[in-house]
């Protein structure tokens, strides 16, 4: 048994010949790890808050006052929780929220997809700019923009609704759905389409039929990020509501003056549904998008 | 089944000046296979689809069966296509993409799996049925898409480029089972390639096409031994066709790299009137054989390059300054710098005109 007396670490027993030079490979190997501590760490910044929130709102209000603060959850309660929801315009708002986000989700899928496709497909006049243009709508704070829309909201009659907020984050949510969209659809190869139509379909078959099931990952991901924004958006669902408030408008409202477990609770509601949604859609996120778009 | 003709298409794509296809006329037989060949670029993907009815031509007409087509959309046209990528629906299994077209059709149920089934037998696609194309190799999509076509009945068979995806030894033994299942189904059949072999050992026809025209219609051999012009004669062939400068004398010799033999009488005669006649010579590499230096009737030349392919040795001959291609059997002996000479077969030579490059015939 001979141990050798250089530098090496990696194996003790390393035979008599060839000296490889195992430098490149233990550097690797050191990335690899840099790499993975990175990742972790970058989850941890993003998961502890979410943990301690729901930690917190699914703790008693007495347990919240202790100190230190436990970070197992050993006194688990509902009561938190309960007080919340019975708050005024809570469960209101929680369905308003629900609803304005599954509106603007099926509105802008309505419009968006088929804008995203005519931007993918046809070379139509005005192309360029109107792919510009469709991001002044973001380059515009919300603020800007919904204070004229309160106004003319007020005058058709439609603040303080719910259609007024769907309208709303409709109209942010465009911009991307159809980009989004529209790179998907790129990726769908024009000869599928050609061959759907050789084998009997109409322009409008021929999407619905093969066209639209082959963008369906690119459909998901503008699903996410509508319904997402929808649920988060404060600020113009505020301006153009009163008494029909969606849930981060209603949160926000009573923010000031609630105790630290009503605002825990109120983060933790407003967290949940919305990882639950990505969740849901990130099954066609990823399952799809390796074996349909090739 | 039915027959297509088509005349005087015109077509230009938005944006580009040029004639993608420049008044194409071209009748091709009810069960005929007819396969356009030519380089990329030459107008033989955009003939195809305009039949298809993919693309619409600028001035003409085409017409299946009788039938005027020409700005009719695809689904009415009662035709079926295999693309070159395969375009089989990745969503679909195997299954429901075979019978994709006969469900658009309304086909009854038992009817439709009937079909699928016979398809299925005829590609050896069976055992894949329930699979999805993206489990499949490339080879099994391919023939996916053709059983796509051909449960369809179709009057007419579109194919474009339906080999140049596969890898080598799967494009020789699909080429045979393609050319059996297409003499089976008796289907007029449009084929595109760039592939000159392909087109050699499918057709009944080929077309030859450059830039946008129809630069020779005809039986492959005859394409192949009696080229139109310069240009089929170079694009035809592996090798391709060696071309010799020449020149016919008044006295009816036949001048090539400094050296005569006899030309053919119909080109003497011309000569003769017009005081000597300069010529482009074509004569296919297999079609020159080597002798000893100065043997009657041979041409000196000296050898270059020696490659020996297995059934032949592809040989690169330097004659007075002039580079050609000669073809012997694998048994033949040669080695480079060696002088030799060479005697061209006189029935294959063929001529063709320094300025038109088109063929001269008697």
């Amino acid at each position: 048994m001979s141990h050798a007396t250089t530098n090496k670490t990696t194996s003790p027993e390393s035979r008599p010949q060839p000296e490889v030079d195992r430098r490149p490979l233990a550097r690797q190997r050191r990335n690899r790890i840099l790499l993975q501590v990175g990742c972790v760490l970058i989850t941890l910044f993003m998961a502890l808050p979410i943990y301690l929130i729901a930690l917190s709102a699914t703790s008693s209000r007495a347990a919240l006052q202790e100190f230190p603060l436990s970070f197992i959850p050993n006194n688990f309660s509902l009561e938190t929780m309960e007080t919340f929801l019975q708050s005024t315009g809570i469960l209101g708002g929680l369905i308003n929220s629900i609803q304005v986000g599954i509106f603007t989700l099926l509105l802008s899928l309505i419009i968006g997809v088929p804008a995203g496709y005519a931007v993918a497909r046809f070379a139509f006049p005005g192309r360029d700019p109107y792919q510009l243009f469709l991001l002044f709508t973001r380059a515009l704070p919300i603020v800007v923009l919904s204070v004229p829309l309160a106004q003319l909201f007020l005058q058709t009659g439609l603040y303080d609704s719910i259609l007024a907020v769907v309208l709303l984050h409709t109209a942010l949510a465009l911009p991307t759905t159809i980009l989004i969209t529209s790179s998907v659809f790129l990726g769908v190869p024009r000869d599928v389409e050609e061959a759907a139509r050789i084998f009997g379909c109409s322009p409008v078959q021929a999407f619905l039929k093969v066209v639209m099931p082959m963008a369906i990952p690119g459909i998901a991901a503008a699903s996410i990020f509508t319904f997402v924004m929808s649920w988060n958006e404060v600020l113009g669902a505020s301006i153009l509501t009163l008494n029909q408030r969606t849930l981060p408008a209603q949160v926000l409202s009573s923010l000031a003056e609630s105790p630290l477990a009503y605002r825990f609770a109120g983060g933790f509601l407003l967290v949940v549904p919305a990882l639950i949604f990505i969740f849901f859609m990130r099954r066609y996120l990823t399952n799809m998008w390796g074996s349909t778009i090739r | 089944m039915a027959d297509i003709s088509i005349k005087g298409l015109h077509k230009t794509y938005p944006g580009s000046t040029e004639l993608a296809t420049n008044n194409v006329s071209l009748e091709v037989a009810e069960g005929e296979f007819m396969v356009l060949l030519g380089p990329s670029g030459c107008g033989k993907t955009t003939l195809l689809r305009m039949v298809a009815g993919l693309d619409f031509p600028d001035e003409g007409s085409i017409s299946i069966g009788g039938r005027d087509v020409t700005y009719l959309p695809p689904q009415d046209r009662n035709l079926s296509m295999v693309f070159q990528s395969y375009a089989v629906f990745p969503h679909r299994k195997v299954r429901t993409n075979i019978g994709f077209g006969l469900v658009m059709k309304k086909v009854p149920r038992d009817e439709l799996e009937k079909k699928v089934a016979w398809a299925a037998d005829l590609l050896q696609l069976t055992p894949y049925l329930d699979r999805y194309p993206a489990q499949l190799s490339g080879g099994q999509r391919q023939r996916v898409a053709v059983a796509r076509a051909i449960v369809m009945d179709a009057d007419v068979l579109l194919m474009d480029e339906p080999l140049s995806n596969l890898d080598a030894l799967l494009r020789l033994d699909f080429r045979a089972e393609l050319k059996k299942i297409v003499q089976q189904l008796g289907s007029t059949t449009l084929y595109v390639t760039h592939d000159q072999v392909e087109a050699m050992s499918l057709s009944d026809r080929v077309a030859v096409m450059k830039k946008g025209q129809i630069a020779q219609l005809g039986h492959p051999i005859t394409v192949y031994e009696e080229p139109a012009d310069r240009f089929v004669g170079g694009f035809i062939g592996s090798p391709p066709m060696n071309f010799l400068e020449g020149r016919v004398t008044q006295q009816g010799a036949l001048e090539v790299a400094g050296q005569s033999t006899d030309a053919p009488e119909f080109l003497a005669r011309s000569a003769a009137r017009s005081g000597g006649l300069p010529v482009m010579v074509g004569i296919r590499a297999e079609n020159i054989y080597i002798e000893q230096r100065g043997a009657p009737g041979t041409l000196d030349a000296t050898v270059d390059v020696v490659e020996p392919l297995g059934h032949a040795t592809l040989l690169t001959v330097d004659l007075g300054g002039q580079v050609i291609k000669v073809q012997v059997a694998s048994t033949v002996r040669v080695s480079p710098a060696e002088k030799v000479g060479l005697r061209f077969d006189q029935a294959a030579i063929r001529f063709f005109d320094t300025e038109t490059q088109l063929g001269l015939t008697a």
